[in-house]
């Protein structure tokens, strides 16, 4: 940020026009605030209070009104349920799972697909290709590869060296989250990977240049220039990676339902079941909350990191 | 910069006016909306209709449709296909809460009585059904009871579909399995139904019989409540562990199952519901253990295959896993007569084409069709005609029924030891305290 200002001195304006000028503003501010604040009270923030509410409450989605006061009931349950704590434990792992290889794949086929001189369009359009799919799809195609004794995996597999058994994908509970994981990877690369080429194209060329000429080789430039240049990029990456595997959902529900023997079942599934399907909503909302809170932990460390990091810049 | 004319109306101003002007102009939109999301009866000539059901089913109900259509032109039917299970049932009750609930329903029978004290369904009454000809004595008696609650008739069952064998005749000739009229011989016994997996493994170089393991606790649970009921077992007696289930019965199952895949490897421990299909329409496989419905999937393949009752491998009186197709009137309103005589109409149609729907495989429970000399050629369909009554339904309870978290819970167990990943002991116990949880949970309903 510049610290030279054409900005006339506040002090010049009278204190007696100051405050009708700002209502104004305000009010036009206000004005184009409101398509969007009204949608937004109506349907994320009116619904996530009348959810916390309901938390304290043993609601049932088939009966009218909040039902019997709980307290802390549904938390207190929540905590003291070994379901709820391996659905937690689910969405943390397969967490886990996606984001160093999203984060750091993206970053390897960003530079590499960088460093092309011809045809780049194409690549780019190969590692985007899959993030355009909608959840539906990429689950069907990826279930069929995956069938067990039938499915193009096994086949690939069964004609490696080494006579090696390919593993139950979906079927066995150790790999079922594995399978998903490298499913998710394939699917959503390519969000991260245009992040990543975004960033390359802010670094300076002469930068380059310059360390050329001082004979630092590519594979220096590499972790001397590129990769401390994208910092910001890679913080941005990571934590929206975070966040985005925290709400697993989707595939999971569409690939295995949850199983084998629920080893897969994400805390989103968890909340669906109780509050939908056994119709227990103020559980759910109990159960949504604990996630709301750990996925809110999640985000402040983030703007701790960026914080630090505009500092440190 | 920072500078604003004191008079007129600055570009703020109104664009920050157009643009609560043009939300109030959405509200007032939504106004005028309203009566297409708050429950206005819908259009008179109007039939909505949801079901679940996929795959020859769906095909099979798209034909029953289609006649119903053709036969009543001044009807416009909508009819809505929806995900099996769980997903169904949800939506299903939410569309009920919305007061936006279809005319008629499918439901499984299993179903029917949470869906009942949830208050989300209306009862059949007594004099509609007469005057539309569809009295109890008319319906299998097994299936009419199992929707008749307090005295009043909830659900009109369509069809019983129980667990059944299917056998590739071919592979089983070959094994020397058929006697002289070209039948499987009886393998009403654990050892001489292994033995003939054995003997049909033996031809196919691959498996003997072929049954969904992963990824489908339903499938799994069947299997296990026919062997468990065939042993005269009880569920849900009460809420503690060893009310759930009874252990020794339970256990005793589990290991003939294990020995099946883990042991005596005749049917294989890691296979999907499509995989195991395949491995039969494939012949890759002499023996498929499923619901009835997969008849259509292996018509289509035109392979030689019968099928027949699920064997009695326990006991002395014959079991075995069932639920039914049933008729529904989803809504928290009663239902005004010219609506109820249309859907009745609709209902009492679907049940004459019972021919068609039991091409499918499933048993009708409309006598009318089920006593008829057309429905009894029907070949190898009819075969198991008379399991219907001695169907065993899954026990009522909020958290049960067909694809319910009660089947998710013990099929996931059993699917364990199908797997070999699991002892009978431990899994028997897992079921029980995971079961007992939901039946120690104060009903939500």
């Amino acid at each position: 940020m510049g610290t030279a200002t054409t900005l006339p001195p506040r002090t010049a304006e009278t204190p007696a026009t100051q405050p009708h000028r700002r209502d104004r503003r305000t009010l036009s501010g206000l004005g184009f605030l409101a398509p969007f604040l009204v949608l937004y009270i109506l349907f994320l923030f009116g619904p996530s209070l009348y959810g916390f509410v309901m938390s304290f409450f043993n609601a049932s989605l088939v009966k009218g009104g909040l039902s019997s006061f709980a307290g802390f009931g549904n938390y207190a349950e929540a905590f003291s349920t070994p379901e709820f704590w391996s659905a937690l434990w689910h969405t943390v792992w397969f967490t886990i799972l996606t984001t160093p290889p999203l984060v750091v794949l993206a970053l390897v086929f960003a530079l590499l697909a960088d460093r092309l001189v011809r045809g780049r369009w194409f690549f780019r359009l190969v590692f985007f290709a899959p993030y355009v799919l909608p959840s539906a799809v990429v689950a069907l195609i990826w279930v069929w590869l995956y069938t067990p004794d039938l499915g193009l995996l096994n086949d690939w597999v069964a004609k490696l060296p080494g006579n090696l058994a390919a593993p139950t994908w979906l079927g066995d509970p150790s790999w079922a989250m594995i399978s998903v994981a490298l499913t998710t990877v394939w699917w959503t690369i390519g969000f991260n990977f245009v992040l990543y080429l975004a960033g390359l194209q802010d670094i300076p060329r002469d930068l380059y240049e310059a360390s050329a000429i001082d004979g630092a080789s590519p594979w220096k430039q590499i972790t001397r220039i590129t990769i401390p240049l994208l910092g910001r990029t890679t913080t941005l990456v990571a934590v929206l990676q975070v966040i985005a595997s925290l709400k697993i959902f989707d595939q999971i529900y569409l690939m295995t339902g949850g199983g084998p023997d629920f080893a897969t079942r994400p805390a989103i599934q968890y909340i669906y079941d109780v509050g939908f399907t056994d119709y227990r909503v103020g559980y759910a909302s109990a159960v949504s909350m604990v996630l709301f809170a750990l996925i809110l932990v999640v985000s402040l460390v983030w703007f701790w990191l960026v914080r630090r990091q505009e500092r440190v810049s | 910069m920072q500078t604003f004319p004191k008079h007129g109306v600055s570009r703020r101003d109104l664009l920050g006016s157009a643009g609560l002007l043009a939300l109030s102009g959405a509200l007032v939109g939504c106004g005028v909306a309203r009566s297409g999301f708050t429950g206005q009866p819908p259009a008179a000539n109007v039939l909505t209709y949801w079901n679940l059901l996929g795959g020859g089913d769906g095909v099979r109900m798209k034909e029953m449709e289609a006649v119903y259509q053709k036969a009543n032109p001044d009807v416009d039917l909508e009819a809505v296909t929806l995900t099996w299970g769980n997903p169904y049932y949800t939506k299903l009750s939410l569309a009920t809460l919305g007061a936006q609930p279809p005319d008629v329903a499918i439901s499984h029978l299993t179903r029917v009585s949470t869906l009942a004290t949830a208050g989300l369904l209306q009862p059949f009454p007594p004099e509609a059904l007469a005057r539309h000809g569809m009295t109890p004595d008319k319906f299998v008696e097994r299936a009419i009871q199992g929707g008749t609650i307090d005295g009043q008739i909830y659900a009109i069952p369509l069809d019983t579909h129980p667990f059944v064998m299917f056998y590739n005749t071919d592979i089983c000739e070959k094994a020397g399995l058929l006697d002289s009229d070209g039948n499987l011989k009886d393998v009403d016994d654990p050892e001489a139904f292994i033995d003939a997996m054995a003997a049909a493994k033996g031809i196919t170089k691959a498996w003997g019989g072929a049954m969904s393991t992963i990824a489908d606790p339903a499938t799994d649970w069947r299997c296990f409540f026919t062997l468990y009921s065939q042993l005269g077992g009880t569920l849900l007696t009460g809420s503690a562990p060893e009310q759930i289930v009874e252990t020794d019965k339970a256990v005793e199952v589990l290991k003939y199952m294990r020995r099946l895949t883990v042991e005596e490897k005749v049917m294989p421990t890691d296979i999907d519901y499509g995989g195991a299909v395949a491995l039969f329409a494939n012949g890759r496989a002499a023996f498929y253990f499923e619901g009835e419905w997969e008849v259509s999937t292996f018509l289509t393949a035109k392979m030689p295959f019968s099928m027949q009752r699920y064997p009695l491998l326990f006991g002395e009186e014959y079991a075995v896993q069932a639920d039914s197709h049933t008729f529904v009137l989803p809504g928290q309103a009663e239902i005004p007569d010219d609506r109820l005589d249309r859907t009745l109409g609709f209902i009492r149609s679907m049940l004459d084409q019972g021919l068609t729907w039991g091409g499918g495989g499933h048993i009708p429970t409309w006598l009318p069709v089920q006593e008829s000399a057309e429905y009894k050629a029907i070949k190898p369909q009819s075969n198991y005609a008379d399991v219907a009554e001695s169907a065993v339904y899954d026990p009522p309870a909020w958290y049960s029924g067909s694809g319910s978290n009660f089947e998710n819970i013990a099929g996931a167990v059993i699917g364990e030891v199908l797997t070999g990943r699991s002892q009978p002991e431990a899994a028997v116990t897992r079921m029980q305290i995971g079961i007992s949880k939901l039946a120690r949970t104060p009903s939500p309903l």
